[in-house]
């Protein structure tokens, strides 16, 4: 995984609220048994005049050429619905790094940060606040003291993250490595309890 | 202090606690489909791993198969390529598939709870959101995403930090035509479809205790849609005799042992929950959705809420939204519209006792001639016990086509798709845009609610039709 530290970038504001994983990768593109490529699919269904390529919805932000960058921004309740972690993989494969909302759902929260994707999770003002910028406004988000400042205002503020999901984003390594540097721990928990 | 039921079975899972981090939470039993391992697997075996613990994985193919004609090679060329790609990783990696052809084949929450390998204070995942299902047994169970699905096959654990809880006390009698899935409709439309992030679930109360362990297992699989990470019920009689005789159900010696343990595990007098919340079953009437989420739920001969009683603005909008979608209008009555699909199944409703209610309501009747109807069991095992019970008879008389086990429309990920514009009562649990097909306008209810909109071909208040 890539490590995360500051990322500072323009933004692409998507506000809506309940924004479910069905929206963020519809489930006929689940059949596919790697991860890559799910990013051309994101938000499919709302991108595209009946899924055509070639009849992208104007109005639909992805499509607007003045909306670019690494963070997007989502109204609350983001990534409600399936636990598919498909939709981190939509996000990230587009090329988001960030994705601000107002509020979570949790196991999106945990695919996120399991997938290098940093969720921060700012409060109902703030996040209207974001809305209402131009399009070249730009952030600035930092893992290492928690905060998103809106450039050009300075406004500023600070998310929770837990200790260890950002030392393993700051390092860019994830669980997986840290559980297999356990294994004894684990065989002896096996014997004591079975 | 005394300690939940939540706390009870976490506490003996934990590995190890991480400072100002997750705990190392053991686990118990580890559910795998075709849809979300692959990956898994490749991440596995490109980090050059064995599967740990290939003993607690049990895998079997649902999200993807045909309905139809089972015994036929899979005409979807990447349904075929996911499922093909589940029994080859299970040969590699050692694990017992059930899968297509197996006896024991089924949706994943169906067929755990049905063998007896879900058990009372077990820890359970699954690469599915409603493993929630699992909990009706007093087990913690909840849903995982991919690269947790690899971290339990590397090791058997996962990093989780510890959830909230809350408790949801039912008490008091179910009226008539009401049945766990209008409980578990109500709650969400009372608490919103986000009323339950960051919490685990007890469901507790004279009502829930009043229920069967099918009915119980329709409200955790569903605790998942107010957003909770899991929902459960402490186990007693009625769980300990479903489980027993069982095919991996415990026996002898073992059983005396296992269920004297499982006695000991319900939320001490003293325990704290987080949050809790009172539930008069009296009040419950048959739920219906007229939204594009589960929270967005009426009593059947109810008002569509009016636009102006909504004071938030985003749920407002979000409602606006919905009804267009669902070209529906607020303040007006569901009751009476014409349906032109019926679906009975998913790991919400498509178990025996599921198919035997829609039974007794369409006994002797035939289905409206507007409707297409389609019931889905959940397992090869509840479409055998259909059959000898003389249901499929039933069914069939009354012109409903009954296809083989597998999730089918309520994920609309194989051929069996709701067609855009349509309306379907459907007994699953999420009427998401899109969800049983692009531009499907799916109504979620309970299995008699369905049965009696199948004969009537609107929707329909089953008390009527139960009356006559
Ligand atoms: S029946 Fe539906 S909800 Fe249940 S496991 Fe299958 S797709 Fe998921």
């Amino acid at each position: 995984m890539e490590p995360i530290k500051i990322i500072h970038s323009t933004f692409v504001p998507l506000a809506m609220e309940n924004i479910d994983t069905d929206q963020i990768i519809p489930a006929r593109f689940l059949k596919a048994t790697t991860k890559e490529g799910f990013g051309k699919n994101l938000f499919r269904d709302w991108r595209y005049e009946n899924g055509e390529e070639s009849r992208p919805v104007k109005e639909f932000v992805l499509n607007q050429r003045v909306y670019q960058g690494k963070i997007l921004v989502a109204g609350k309740n983001f990534g409600c619905g399936s636990s598919r972690e498909h939709a981190a993989w939509a996000i990230h494969d587009y090329g988001f790094t960030v994705v601000v909302s107002s509020f979570f759902a949790d196991i999106f929260k945990n695919n996120a940060l399991n997938n290098g994707v940093l969720p921060v999770q700012v409060s109902e003002s703030f996040l209207q606040e974001l809305f209402k910028q131009h399009p070249d406004a730009s952030l600035t988000v930092n893992l290492e003291d928690q905060s998103i400042t809106i450039d050009n205002t300075g406004q500023k503020e600070v998310f929770q993250i837990n200790n260890y999901k950002k030392t393993c984003l700051l390092n860019g390594y994830d669980d997986i490595d840290f559980l297999l540097s356990i294994k004894e721990d684990i065989e002896q928990y096996e014997q004591q309890q079975y | 202090m005394g300690k939940t039921l939540f706390e009870k079975i976490w506490d003996k899972h934990v590995v190890r606690t991480i400072e100002d981090g997750p705990d190392v939470l053991y686990i118990d039993k580890h559910f795998i489909h075709e849809v979300t391992s692959p990956q898994a697997f490749a991440g596995l075996a490109k980090r050059g791993l064995a599967l740990f613990r290939p003993d607690r994985t049990i895998a079997t193919a649902d999200h993807n198969v045909p309905t139809k004609d089972q015994h036929l090679p899979i005409k979807d060329r990447l349904s075929r390529l996911q499922v093909d790609q589940l029994i080859e990783n299970c040969k590699n990696f050692g694990v017992e598939l059930y899968g297509l052809g197996h006896p024991f084949q089924g949706i994943v929450h169906v067929i755990g709870p049905e063998l007896g390998i879900t058990q009372p204070g077990m820890t359970i995942v699954c690469g599915d959101s409603h493993t929630s299902t699992h909990g009706a047994f007093g087990s913690i169970a909840f849903g995982i995403g991919t690269s947790e699905v690899e971290m339990v096959f590397a090791s058997q654990c996962l990093l989780q930090n510890r959830p909230k809880l809350m408790r949801i006390n039912i008490e008091g009698s179910l009226n008539k035509g009401v049945v766990s899935k209008d409980i578990i409709l109500y709650i969400i439309s009372k608490i919103s479809a986000s009323g339950g992030t960051g919490y685990f679930i007890e469901f507790a109360g004279s009502a829930i205790r009043s229920l069967s362990m099918e009915s119980r297992m329709t409200i955790c699989n569903m605790s998942i849609e107010m957003g909770a990470r899991g929902g459960m019920i402490a186990p007693d009689e009625t769980t300990f005799n479903y489980i027993k005789g069982r095919h991996f159900a415990p026996s002898g010696e073992e059983w005396e042992r296992k269920t004297s343990q499982w006695k000991q595990l319900f939320s001490d007098e003293d325990a704290q929950f987080d949050k809790e919340i009172a539930i008069n079953a009296e009040n419950i009437e048959p739920m219906i959705t007229y939204g594009t989420n589960p929270g967005l739920g009426i009593a059947i001969n109810a008002l569509i809420p009016s636009i102006e009683s909504i004071t938030e603005e985003g749920e407002r909008k979000n409602i606006i939204k919905a009804l267009e979608y669902m070209g529906l209008q607020a303040g007006k009555p569901l009751k009476g519209m014409p349906v032109q699909n019926v679906f009975i199944g998913s790991c919400t409703n498509s178990r025996i006792e599921d198919l035997r209610l829609v039974a007794s309501v369409v006994k002797g009747r035939k289905k409206s001639e507007n409707v297409k109807v389609m019931i889905v069991p959940g397992s090869q095992q509840v479409a055998a016990q259909a059959k000898e019970e003389g249901l499929n008879r039933i069914f069939e008389e009354a012109g409903f086509e009954v296809r083989q086990a597998g999730c089918s429309a309520c994920l609309g990920m194989n051929e069996d798709k709701i067609p855009s514009g349509e309306y379907c009562i459907s007994t699953s649990n999420r009427n998401f845009e899109g969800r049983q097909g692009a531009g499907a306008r799916t109504l979620l209810a309970s299995p008699l609610t369905a049965a009696a909109a199948a004969i009537t071909g609107v929707v329909s208040d089953v008390r009527e039709l139960m009356e006559q």
